[in-house]
């Protein structure tokens, strides 16, 4: 199977470097897209389905190298396949779960991909690691003109790109950040800033997106609103906020060190030791200790390993792409036994 | 008739669609706001869309108007995918382009409660759809192709292919 190529490679979104990325994983940039001549997903027939599915694939066989990206049509993979690529963030919920005709193309370098056929019939991201947006945008600005010359979009004179949910009308545009926020999370500093996001119209989500819980402290912001401003707009909204939560987060760290420097050590020391020699481990156990190895590293109080070593583990650890590497699917219980050998094996190399 | 939840008359009735069995709330105008307001929190998005869409025309207009107007609203069906606007204040979801003109009024309304404005001023594609309304047609053609495919109306169903063609060609 050809996705199968890239577990031996780290997504661009989890490389840790890119800018603040101590506190920023990732940036993420989503347009939503519709064709003319098709109903929305709703109202969509399987023959409507596989026609858009064509005409987006002609489309994006004319714009890239071949061998530049995988064109995967998703109803053909098994549900391991799908839960996979929903753990690299590649696909949504939503498309794992989607019974009729869908496909997601994939950058090779994993920096953006076009999933067809989920709520809207085109949903373009853009992600890089760290904190950097205006990249992402220039990215996607232009795979999304490049889609225009050959797809004919739906385009309204006043509300502007049409989307299946009104609350994504007008530019289709969600900029996303994904922060790791372990510091105010231990301070409880927390609440205070997703009230104040709350009041600038920002969303604040779990991980994996829409409808899930915070994890390991990863927080996710979005803008709310994607009508009456320019995609620019939207960008400088979230550029302006970021800095501060990551000055914030700093802040915090900072008094950890000085004020509770023997508590957060423990926390991270235990952190290591349970990852160690744990020999059956559960998924969001993982995620918890990671966190705080994570932490540790970036506050100097751990030696290693290093961050991207960390960002792999967390992905590596999820259930799908456990049972890749296993090669077979497992049970719950013998995914919690394979996750702790597997996090001795890569916590004891060096 | 008294309101549910005070002894002040009630002005404003809610027939509750949500549910398995309609259900009729009749309010006096403080608690159908407070009604309405707390139906955000309990629903999911859905129903909360109902919500923002009830509060945005109780903006616009007396809330004992609002009940009704809502249920006259909810029998609306676009002509070119059919779907009813209830259906998609059920769902979340539109069902075609289309919708945001046939269910004008209330899309406004709702429009301007998710995004506090009605205009978009972002990016505009360098080549707009000039063909807007034969592009329109295409999801009707596409529909009643499928429902003659379904029927077994194959004489029908060729003639559609034909214009659907025809159309896409141009």
């Amino acid at each position: 199977m050809k996705i199968d190529r890239m577990l031996s490679q780290l997504s661009e979104w989890l490389l840790g470097n890119g800018p603040e990325n101590d506190i920023v994983i990732s940036s993420r940039i989503r347009l939503a897209r519709n064709l003319s001549g098709f109903p929305f997903m709703t109202r969509a027939t399987e023959r409507d389905r596989k026609s858009i599915r064509e005409a987006v694939r002609s489309a994006v066989l004319e714009i890239f190298k071949p061998d530049s990206f995988y064109f995967v049509d998703l109803d053909s993979l098994d549900s391991l396949d799908r839960n996979y690529l929903w753990e690299r963030q590649l696909i949504s919920r939503e498309l794992v779960e989607t019974e009729g005709a869908c496909a997601v193309l994939i950058d090779r370098n994993e920096k953006f991909c076009i999933m067809v056929n989920e709520e809207d019939h085109l949903r373009i991201h853009g992600m890089t690691s760290g904190f950097d947006p205006e990249k992402i945008w220039s990215r996607i600005n232009e795979v999304d003109d490049k889609l225009e010359e050959r797809l004919h979009y739906v385009f309204h004179n006043k509300y502007g790109y049409l989307t299946a949910c009104p609350t994504n009308v007008g530019t289709g545009m969600r900029v996303s950040v994904m922060l790791h926020l372990p510091a105010l999370v231990v301070s409880k500093e927390i609440d205070k800033v997703f009230r104040s996001l709350q009041k600038v119209n920002l969303a604040v989500r779990g991980i994996y997106g829409e409808g899930s819980q915070p994890v390991g402290d990863f927080y996710q912001i979005s803008n709310q609103v994607t009508l009456g401003r320019t995609e620019k707009e939207l960008i400088e909204k979230i550029s302006d906020i970021v800095p501060q939560i990551v000055a914030y987060e700093r802040q915090a760290r900072e008094f950890l060190l000085r004020e509770r420097h023997e508590i957060i050590l423990d926390r991270c020391s235990r952190a290591m030791g349970l990852l160690k020699t744990a020999r059956t481990i559960s998924s969001i156990e993982t995620m918890h200790h990671l966190s705080s190895l994570r932490l540790g590293i970036n506050m100097g109080l751990l030696n290693e390993p290093d961050i991207p070593v960390v960002n792999n583990l967390f992905l590596n650890t999820q259930p799908a792409h456990l049972q890749k590497h296993n090669g077979n699917e497992l049970s719950q219980t013998e995914r919690d036994i394979a996750r702790a050998k597997y996090l001795r094996h890569k916590l004891d190399e060096k | 008739m008294k309101c549910q939840k005070c002894e002040k008359a009630a002005t404003f009735h809610i027939t509750e669609l949500t549910g398995p069995k309609p259900l009729e709330h009749h309010l006096c105008e403080e608690h159908a706001r407070e009604y309405l307001n707390n139906s955000a929190e309990q629903h999911d998005t859905a129903s909360s869309l109902t919500t923002t869409l009830s509060q945005g025309m109780a903006k616009q207009m007396s809330a004992n108007k609002v009940a009704a107007e809502l249920k006259e609203l909810d029998q609306q069906t676009c002509p070119v995918c059919g779907i009813s606007f209830y259906d998609f204040r059920s769902r979340g979801r539109l069902g075609c382009p289309n919708d945001y003109d046939c269910f004008s009024k209330q899309m406004d309304a709702l429009i301007i409660n998710i995004h506090g404005v009605q205009e978009h001023i972002g990016k505009t594609p360098k080549h707009i759809e000039h063909q807007s309304n034969h592009r329109t047609l295409l999801i009707k053609l596409r529909r009643d192709l499928n429902e003659a495919v379904r029927l077994e109306e194959y004489e029908r169903a060729s003639q559609l292919r034909d214009q659907i063609k025809e159309i896409e060609t141009e």
